[in-house]
């Protein structure tokens, strides 16, 4: 997106995440949406902030990701009236985060959808929780809440309501779904139920103690959460973290991606009528645990990237020990990827199923793995890798038939690259200091955190506030983006078949409810 | 078919033994003796997850694996609360899943159970109270056990499932 040609001026914000940014206004922000859908970018997050004290105003936020990279937009919104263009007939993504910042900030725009999206009913909807002048620990009783979903008319369709509470352990949501006999008509999602305030949360917290809330933006992908954090804190206050530090934190990046993907493995084997697949899967994730345990000191491997390196170094014999449990990981998967592909009950109840085609990929900006799997090439290790990314030439997963089948592929594939690249990571380790002093940013400054989860891409940005503090902070999990395409893959599917796709995808309610 | 069988035999049967019951998890004895013994270990439970981050989820889907074996102690998780002996949750609770968590209480027939897991299951954990969050699952419905940590491990939730259904030991 040729900014200069528009006469805009954007600053350029160098570190791990390099970033160009530029205020805008209304007409600009159209402008340049339509630039970044012309050379096929995409929406990263949309997001607010109070600047009422400062300004006299609100602003709305948006990341896109362009040609040249990422690019954050500010928009000026007039205190009186806080309204903006409808983005959703550009990147039909933006229709939810609009919904969420009215909900949350009380931004308006003229969009085709106006209901509530994060909000229910915990709070009146004359209360904007993220202004700055809302107090935050403020309880309303709880009421039960109407929502308006969408109904389709006609012969013999009916409606199955499923949720919050579900039937696995999962987390909560509810799906609507309009079905005629066993066919899928449409899928309508209703998020936000496990919204607990965690951006709110974050303004309540020491910069210094806070990775411990990022970490638990989503529990499966803490490490990216976490890594994201770190990243964001070190370009605001102008850090450096060790070498080692960042290679480690590459080791922990692929542990997690290995054991999120193991886990999916077994359970879409599972739902595809195949109960080996989750009992050899599972075993596998619990020795991968087991080994981040033995080798981090966390399972889950929380906690363990801070701002300024790691918390916990790896001993010469933990490492040893990792390198040496690799190879047999990988020779169980070889062995279990030829069991899959030779079952034709499980290949059938793969291939065809929930289909994501390129092209409605590509309208509709799925993101990440899922992405991945429909010809979206996009992979934040590949494109803009940073340390150690930089050194060891992540080669490119991806496949085109957008099924089941392929996002089944996929995990597989991913899984032996994060293999090989974990080989190159504990081989490669540099030697040295894994942790550096990390004092709070400067009331004011300004960082963003960008890294490819196991998921897709998570994005961050923070403001530091005074006295050590946060003024604002923002996550977005690409969970925003897919969970609509998911309500696409669904149709014209059977109900049964709703579990397998479903966990194909395996999208946050956490890390989108926040 | 023989890889699988390969696959089967190869892997074995890694299975551990379950933990020990630790009386200092129970919060509160509201269950009659008679009854825990005849529920004894055919237990069923239904997790409900109330605001999690998911890292407990995670944890708890480890109980199922061939390793921890939960079904191989008679214990199941089940799909709905009126089949359901002990409910599982997670927190902290989040508002919107207030009156979910209550009306799911309220679905699960008499004599239950209620395990509370995690730091935020305890008393809110890192994400507390707030205009969004209840906090602790204890501020919503009935407790008996409780089981700490960010997330518990496998093992530390066998204990606190064990524990709310073991016979406390008269002193």
């Amino acid at each position: 997106m040729d900014l200069l040609g528009l006469g805009l001026e954007a600053s350029v914000l160098t570190g791990a995440c390099h970033l160009r940014r530029c205020r805008v206004d209304a007409e600009d922000l159209v402008t340049v949406a339509l630039g970044v859908r012309e050379e096929h970018g995409r929406l990263v997050a949309l997001w607010g902030s109070d600047e009422r004290d400062r300004e006299n105003c609100f602003h709305l936020h948006l990341a896109f990701e362009d040609a040249q990279g990422l690019l954050v937009l500010d928009l000026p919104l007039a205190e009186e009236m806080p309204s903006y263009p409808d983005l959703s007939e550009i990147f039909p993504a933006a229709t939810r985060m609009q919904r969420a910042a009215y909900d949350l900030f009380g931004f308006w725009a003229i969009g085709p959808d106006q209901r509530f999206w994060v909000r229910h009913a915990a709070w009146p909807d004359t209360e904007f929780p993220l202004r700055r002048d809302f107090d935050g620990s403020r309880q309303w009783p709880a009421e039960p809440e109407e929502y308006p979903f969408v109904r389709v008319a006609g012969e013999g369709v009916h409606e199955i309501p499923v949720g919050p509470v579900h039937a696995g352990i999962i987390e909560p949501g509810h799906f609507r779904f309009q079905v005629v006999g066993e066919k899928v008509l449409r899928l309508e999602q209703r998020l936000g139920y496990v919204h607990k305030g965690i951006e709110k949360r974050f303004e309540e917290l020491p910069a210094h103690s806070a990775h411990r809330l990022a970490g638990r933006i989503s529990g499966d992908t803490t490490v990216a959460w976490a890594w994201a954090w770190a990243m964001a804190y070190e370009q605001a206050a102008e850090i450096q973290p060790p070498v080692r530090a960042l290679w480690l934190r590459g080791v922990l990046l692929e542990l997690e991606r290995v054991a999120n993907h193991l886990g999916d493995l077994g359970y879409l084997g599972n739902d595809g009528g195949f109960a080996f697949g989750l009992a050899q899967f599972s075993r596998l994730k619990e020795v991968v645990l087991r080994a981040n345990q033995a080798a981090f000191g966390h399972r889950l491997l929380m906690d363990r990237i801070i701002p300024g390196g790691v918390s916990t170094d790896l001993t010469p014999a933990a490492r040893a020990t990792l390198r040496e449990f690799l190879p047999g990981l990988a020779a169980e998967l070889g062995e279990l990827r030829t069991i899959f592909d030779d079952h034709a009950g499980l290949q059938d109840r793969f291939m065809s199923t929930g289909r994501v085609t390129p092209e409605l990929a590509a309208s509709l900006g799925l993101s990440g793995l899922a992405g991945r799997a429909s010809g979206q090439a996009r992979d934040l290790r590949v494109d803009y890798p940073a340390t150690p990314y930089d050194r060891v030439e992540v080669r490119r997963c991806g496949g085109v038939a957008g099924d089941v089948a392929a996002r089944v592929a996929l995990r597989f594939d991913e899984i032996f690259e994060s293999l090989r690249l974990l080989h190159r990571f504990l081989g490669e380790l540099p030697e040295g200091e894994w942790r550096t002093e990390a004092p709070p940013p400067p009331a004011g400054a300004h960082g963003f955190g960008w890294v490819e989860a196991w998921r897709g891409p998570v994005f961050l940005a923070l403001e530091a506030g005074p006295d050590g503090g946060l003024r604002r902070v923002h996550a977005h999990d690409p969970s925003w983006e897919n969970w609509p395409v998911l309500e696409h893959a669904v149709m014209g599917n059977i109900v049964p078949d709703f579990p397998l796709i479903n966990k194909s995808f395996n999208l946050s309610y956490s890390g989108q409810d926040l | 078919m023989w890889r699988v069988l390969r696959q089967i035999v190869r892997a074995g049967m890694p299975g551990e033994p379950p933990a020990e019951v630790d009386e200092s998890l129970r919060l509160k004895e509201r269950l009659h003796a008679q009854i825990l013994a005849t529920l004894g270990r055919a237990l069923t439970i239904r997790q409900v997850d109330a605001g999690s981050c998911n890292g407990c989820e995670l944890e708890i889907h480890a109980l199922g694996n061939p390793i921890y074996n939960l079904e191989g102690l008679g214990i199941k998780f089940v799909a709905s609360p009126r089949h359901a002996d002990l409910l599982l949750v997670t927190g902290p609770v989040a508002k919107h899943m207030e009156i979910a968590l209550k009306r799911t209480y309220e679905a699960t027939p008499e004599p239950k159970l209620v395990v509370a897991v995690g730091d935020c299951g305890v008393d809110g954990g890192i994400f507390g109270q707030s205009y969004a969050s209840c906090g602790a699952v204890a501020k919503v419905i009935p407790v008996d056990v409780v089981v700490h940590g960010c997330p518990p491990s496998p093992t530390a939730i066998l204990q606190g499932i064990l524990t709310a259904i073991s016979v406390r030991n008269q002193p």
